[in-house]
């Protein structure tokens, strides 16, 4: 496993640099003059070509590169054009707010998805199958923006519970952070249960049929034991694999629902920047979430020697 | 009984005084400002920011009357070369660093030399600046500019403090220092910037708030959301589809100022050889035929909600630069058609570039369907700004939606769109005799003489239609109606001197 492990890690390398190359070379496909979006409104010449030097707009692609991979690697992303903030500064004020928000939507959506998924694969057919889709239905297919919006007007606005946005640091305030957070967090939570719902049930199923399964019911386990500790462990791999994507997913950010409750977080940023053409912010904040994202599938692939012991031989 | 009464009278006091002291203004803004250097500045919503921040030598007021602030008098020299300033004493920066006529040099040097900067444009004709006493300074032009009083009551005249200016060098922006009513705190992108009460304020008696949040929330719908749920206390670009509601909701208050800026749209007339091949860019008989085709009137309804006032020129009806002699045409389809006939091209067609957002598109619409009855066949490419914006600047377009948003001199709305060569100057537009009006227009000081000079720039541009102007949109916004003191200034921007916020 040991070898498993550092041989995974050293793919990574290669991987990044590959990483950064496309994340510096799709963003010279995207149409308009960088220097021109950030000269701004009064569109001073003399500004266009200050911002072209700054930027290195007027060298070659590979140069171009090279100074950038060059600051990375010496631990320095450059800084924002627009508003002269230390991209490594912006990553670090954003990654703890996309961090939190993401692993509450995954555990709202963990807590939500796997039951209900176990519960309408055991109860197939039944009345809590039949919920438990409508419940997956509703979930895919409620846009988050609009999900959102309907949560701020009930519970903010009509019943004046939650604030519509605002977000406190849990080191300053938990409480505060906390009643920030739930909405966006229920918002994106639970357009993921639905998706776990649907594999937990689909795996369910699978496993539920299989011969061992049958064999566990004769020896006369009792069916907790065969559904939880039989049944669920072998299903699990896919949710697994399902989760950590959902969960990278999650920590590059979500645009809509950090619009809508003005949650500082990476998607508004890159959005943003890429809007405003502020590449250097857009490069670090892509490199950053590609990290994580690899690192997550690292973590799920090391998970599944915990929940399959024959993969440890 | 007299016990409790002895401390809990102090006590509710106490508290009643504390909540009367701790005033916090928060306003929801419709983007994120660029960086906070008024030397390096270049959007809308920054200048919102900086009416908190930093003191200009000069403001508007609601009629757009130049009136003091930082420079408490000036007076123009006989040539109209020389501006010399009396400054106001006791100033003081936000470092405590005193404000006076070497400051003032200090700065408008930065705003001219500091690589980067926005404002070398804005004080090119100033040549230098001479400290006369600590209190009097005089601007030195190589030519006469009359528009120069304008740009000081902008961003050009914002006085930061130089020793934390030279400290920072071109980081400034991170930590600006200036001499506004309110000193600057921290930062978060796109999240919030506090501001925090100057105790040395020249004027503090005229502020009445202790903290002032700004949030950037770019959708309307949420802005207004975060208004009504009392998280916020000021919003500013309500949405016009949403202002009858607000009208009629008690709880909120409402101010609607006609802009100082315009939407149009900008026809390639001369921008690269694309104009040459339609006959939209080539004839101007077509580009007639094609703004009598178009109800302004019903633009503005079906559009902006009724919320602007139509217009054809690059300043309102209302303003006093408004030339007569040039006014809003009434849509004529029979003569669209006669014009079109005349050119020999009964059913030009033409693309229409328009950025995405959502008023913009709405516009690029109802043209193509109020154009379509003169014969008009107009293809609508919706692009995004950044892009729109790049095929506006290399003529790749044959005419293109965009809204300015504005200067308090009609020289700002003019010149860099339709004198030749200018950086705005999307259209192509260039005529030597339009030039020489314009520069003229920036010599003269006396109003109605201006006025003149502009009524001839109007009936020479507006004939050519580099531009069909269609109306100005007003700024509209919503409160908290505990707030008190909002002065409704056509450039936009909140002043926070004045405002109360009753407990």
């Amino acid at each position: 496993m040991f070898a498993y492990l550092v041989r995974r890690l050293a793919s990574l390398v290669p991987t990044l640099v590959l990483v950064s190359m496309l994340i510096f070379g799709l963003q010279q496909l995207l149409p308009g003059d960088p220097a021109k979006i950030l000269a701004g409104e009064d569109q001073d010449p003399t500004v266009v070509a200050y911002l072209r030097t700054k930027l290195h707009l007027d060298e070659p692609l590979p140069m171009r590169y090279a100074y950038w991979v060059g600051g990375v690697v010496r631990g320095d992303f450059g800084e924002s054009v627009r508003n002269q903030q230390p991209v490594l500064q912006l990553i670090a004020q954003k990654l703890p707010v996309t961090a939190e928000l993401a692993l509450l939507a995954m555990t709202i959506a963990l807590v939500i998805g796997i039951p209900a998924g176990i519960v309408s694969a055991v109860g197939r057919g039944g009345v809590w199958d039949y919920l438990a889709n409508v419940f997956a239905l509703w979930g895919l297919s409620t846009p988050n923006f609009w999900l959102g919006i309907l949560l701020i007007m009930l519970f903010s606005v009509n019943l004046g519970w939650l604030p519509a946005s605002g977000y406190v640091s849990p080191f300053e305030d938990l409480g505060a952070n906390l009643k920030a957070m739930i909405m966006p967090a229920f918002v994106l939570g639970n357009a993921i249960a639905a998706v776990l719902m649907r594999h937990t049930r689909s795996a369910m199923l699978q496993v539920l049929s299989a011969d061992y399964v049958r064999t566990a019911r004769a020896k006369g386990l009792n069916e907790r034991t065969v559904v939880i500790k039989h049944a669920l462990r072998n299903a699990l791999t896919p949710i697994i694999t399902l989760g950590a994507l959902e969960l990278g997913t999650l920590l590059s950010g979500a645009v809509l629902t950090e619009q809508v409750f003005t949650i500082p977080g990476f998607g508004k940023l890159i959005v943003d920047s890429v809007f405003n053409r502020d590449y250097l912010v857009v490069q670090g904040v892509v490199l950053v979430t590609a990290t994580a994202y690899m690192t997550l599938n690292l973590l799920a692939d090391l998970a599944y020697f915990l929940v399959n012991p024959r993969l440890r031989h | 009984m007299q016990l409790k009464r002895i401390i809990l009278i102090p006590l509710l006091f106490g508290f009643g005084v504390l909540a009367a002291q701790a005033q916090t203004l928060r306003v929801g803004l419709a983007e994120d400002p660029d960086v906070l250097d008024p030397t390096l500045a270049r959007t809308f919503v920054g200048r919102v920011v900086f009416a908190a921040l930093c003191d200009k030598l000069l403001d508007i007021d609601e009629k757009l009357n130049i009136v003091p602030q930082l420079a408490t008098s000036y007076e123009w020299s006989a040539d109209s070369k020389a501006l010399t300033m009396k400054l106001r004493q006791g100033v003081t920066f936000h470092d405590g660093e005193k404000f006076d006529a070497a400051a003032v040099k200090f700065n408008i040097e930065r705003h001219k030399t500091m690589p980067g900067s926005n404002r070398r444009g804005e004080l090119a004709p100033v040549a230098s600046v001479d400290v006369l006493d600590p209190a009097t300074v005089r601007l030195n032009l190589s030519a006469p500019f009359s528009p120069l009083l304008a740009q000081l009551a902008d961003r050009a005249g914002m006085m930061v403090s130089p020793k934390a200016a030279q400290a920072a060098g071109d980081k400034f922006g991170a930590h600006p220092v200036c001499s506004g009513p309110f000193k600057f705190v921290e930062r978060v992108a796109q999240d919030r910037m506090v501001f925090e009460r100057y105790a040395d304020y020249w004027n503090k008696g005229a502020i009445h708030l202790d903290k002032i949040i700004y949030t950037p929330i770019p959708d309307a719908t949420v802005r207004l959301a975060n208004l009504k749920s009392g998280q916020l206390d000021f919003i500013e670009r309500v949405s016009s589809s949403d202002m009858d509601k607000i009208r009629a909701d008690k709880k909120l208050k409402t101010s609607r100022i006609t802009e100082i800026g315009y939407q149009g749209i900008t026809i390639n007339v001369g921008k690269s050889d694309q104009a040459k091949k339609n006959p939209l860019g080539r004839d101007a008989r077509v580009r007639e035929a094609f703004e009598l085709s178009l109800d302004r009137q019903g633009l503005v309804q079906v559009v902006m909600d009724n919320e602007a006032i139509a217009g054809n020129q690059w300043v309102a009806p209302t303003n006093q630069y408004y030339a007569k002699n040039m006014p809003l045409p009434k849509r004529d389809i029979a003569r669209a058609k006669a014009l079109l006939k005349d050119a020999g091209v009964t059913n030009p067609s033409f693309t229409l570039v328009t950025p995405t957002t959502s008023d913009a598109q709405r516009i690029a619409l109802v043209v193509q369907a109020m154009a379509r009855e003169a014969g008009f066949d107009v293809k609508i490419q919706a692009a995004e700004f950044a892009t729109s914006l790049d095929m506006a600047d290399k003529g790749n377009f044959e005419a293109y939606v965009l809204a300015w948003s504005g200067r308090a001199d009609p020289d700002g709305n003019v010149y860099s769109f339709d004198a030749c060569k200018q950086p705005l100057n999307y259209a192509g537009y260039c005529d030597a005799e339009t030039d020489a009006l314009l520069n003229q227009s920036r010599a003269l000081r006396d109003p109605a003489e201006r006025k003149k000079v502009f009524e001839k720039i109007a009936a020479k541009v507006l004939k050519e239609r580099p531009i069909v102007y269609l109306y100005h949109r007003n700024w509209l916004w919503a409160y908290n109606p505990k707030l008190s003191g909002v002065r409704e200034i056509p450039d936009g921007l909140l002043r926070v001197s004045g405002l109360k916020l009753a407990p």
